[in-house]
């Protein structure tokens, strides 16, 4: 075959032989089916191990048990002990390390998620006890005036 | 060509030996010993939202963003609460403002006041990732970086993920967004770095009323797998034939 032929298909076979080179280099290793087909478990599986090593947050209850049980012993004997501790006193994270101190949430919009009136049949919502915001001391903070953790006692 | 007849004879019987001989590398299998070839696992994660008892109170969104440092004050989140109001003419209005990430604490919907005498029902619908055994974003992933996990967990590879966005159209669910800090798809991982411990998810811990739960429905003892089994639970958007493992108690015909 004449030279002028042959040129351009040894370019092609070059590039495509450059695309092969760098397709080893980059993919890693453990990218290839490894889940139940080609579909849906085609990924990098150390990836698996990415999402497993984030770091939790919310610890819940039994580790705020821990240190503070005669806290949580005294709390249980109240209504609000079906909500987490750090559903108001914040996620704990490290705690007592990092952070030292939870920051609390002492907001009259934390209680309004519950207890804000709204009247709806066949609802769990209205047969808690709810209040209109806008008329039911719209200044102050619930906790001025309510406990927290036994929500039945005034302060 | 010529061919002679000892010529076609010798020809016949070694096509005929080619043909036959690769039939012995196949074996017939039984179906466990299928299965334990293919290593299944024997955990699959399923979800159950109890409708009925939801107060609507948003701390499973709150919790959600905070464990999953998704931006708190960014119009999205993987996980919400909607609020559906039915009135006496029959009109159906849906809202959840902000992701219910501050829960509901006014009657008032899309700024509109709705006349307590007027509503015939009214109840809150949690949303969450289906992580479906057929889901339609992995299946439009150019890149290979949406993925199934052996255990049945939907998840995106950040380092993988080119941002294209296919996977976000695709979704029936809606439940996919645009990280506004990693820009990479983004999506309700189940907690996997959570479920992988042992714990709960970060929602279904801080719920207080017990309307999400998970479970491994591969497991028939399992609490969640025995509700899900015995009891009269809907699936959403059943007709997109992604099979969603999200499992609601008490579904109305309304939501979507």
């Amino acid at each position: 075959m004449k030279n002028h032929v042959l040129r351009p298909l040894w370019v092609a076979i070059l590039l495509v032989l450059v695309i092969l080179v760098a397709r080893k280099i980059y993919v890693p290793k453990d990218f290839g089916i490894n889940g139940q087909n080609y579909t849906f478990g085609f990924y990098r599986k150390a990836n698996l191990d990415d999402w497993k090593s984030i770091k939790v947050k919310y610890n819940g209850r039994e580790y705020c048990k821990d240190c503070h049980e005669e806290n949580f012993k005294k709390n249980e004997l109240f209504k609000h002990r079906i909500i987490q501790c750090e559903n108001c006193h914040g996620p704990a994270g490290d705690h007592p390390e990092n952070p030292t101190k939870l920051v609390i949430d002492r907001s009259r919009e934390l209680c309004l998620r519950c207890h804000a009136r709204l009247n709806y049949p066949d609802a769990l919502r209205s047969k808690l006890p709810g209040i209109d915001p806008q008329k039911h001391n719209p200044d102050s903070v619930c906790v001025d005036c309510h406990q927290p953790h036994n929500p039945d006692l005034e302060v | 060509m010529k061919c002679s007849r000892r010529n076609f004879l010798q020809k016949s019987i070694y096509g005929a030996l080619a043909v036959t001989l690769p039939l012995t590398a196949f074996k017939i299998l039984s179906p466990g010993e299928a299965a334990a070839a293919l290593k299944e696992s024997n955990l699959r994660w399923a979800f159950l939202v109890d409708t009925r008892k939801c107060v609507g109170c948003g701390l499973c969104v709150k919790a959600c963003k905070n464990e999953n440092e998704i931006p708190y004050d960014t119009p999205v989140t993987r996980t919400w609460v909607e609020r559906y109001v039915v009135t006496r003419d029959g009109k159906t209005r849906i809202d959840s403002p902000n992701g219910a990430r501050d829960g509901f604490t006014s009657p008032e919907m899309l700024g509109e006041k709705i006349d307590e005498k007027e509503i015939t029902k009214a109840f809150f619908v949690p949303k969450l990732c289906n992580h479906c055994a057929t889901p339609a974003c992995v299946q439009v992933c150019p890149v290979g970086a949406t993925y199934q996990a052996p255990d049945g967990a939907v998840l995106v590879d950040r380092t993988w993920c080119i941002g294209c966005g296919y996977c976000i159209m695709a979704c029936p669910y809606g439940v996919r967004f645009f990280h506004p800090v990693h820009k990479v798809a983004e999506k309700c991982t189940f907690c996997y770095h959570r479920i992988s411990k042992g714990m709960q998810a970060a929602c279904v811990q801080a719920c207080p009323f017990g309307v999400r739960q998970m479970g491994n429905i591969k497991d028939p003892d399992d609490p969640v797998t025995k509700i899900i089994m015995s009891e009269r639970v809907g699936v959403l958007k059943d007709e997109y034939g992604t099979k969603p493992h999200v499992f609601y108690l008490g579904l109305d015909e309304r939501v979507r």
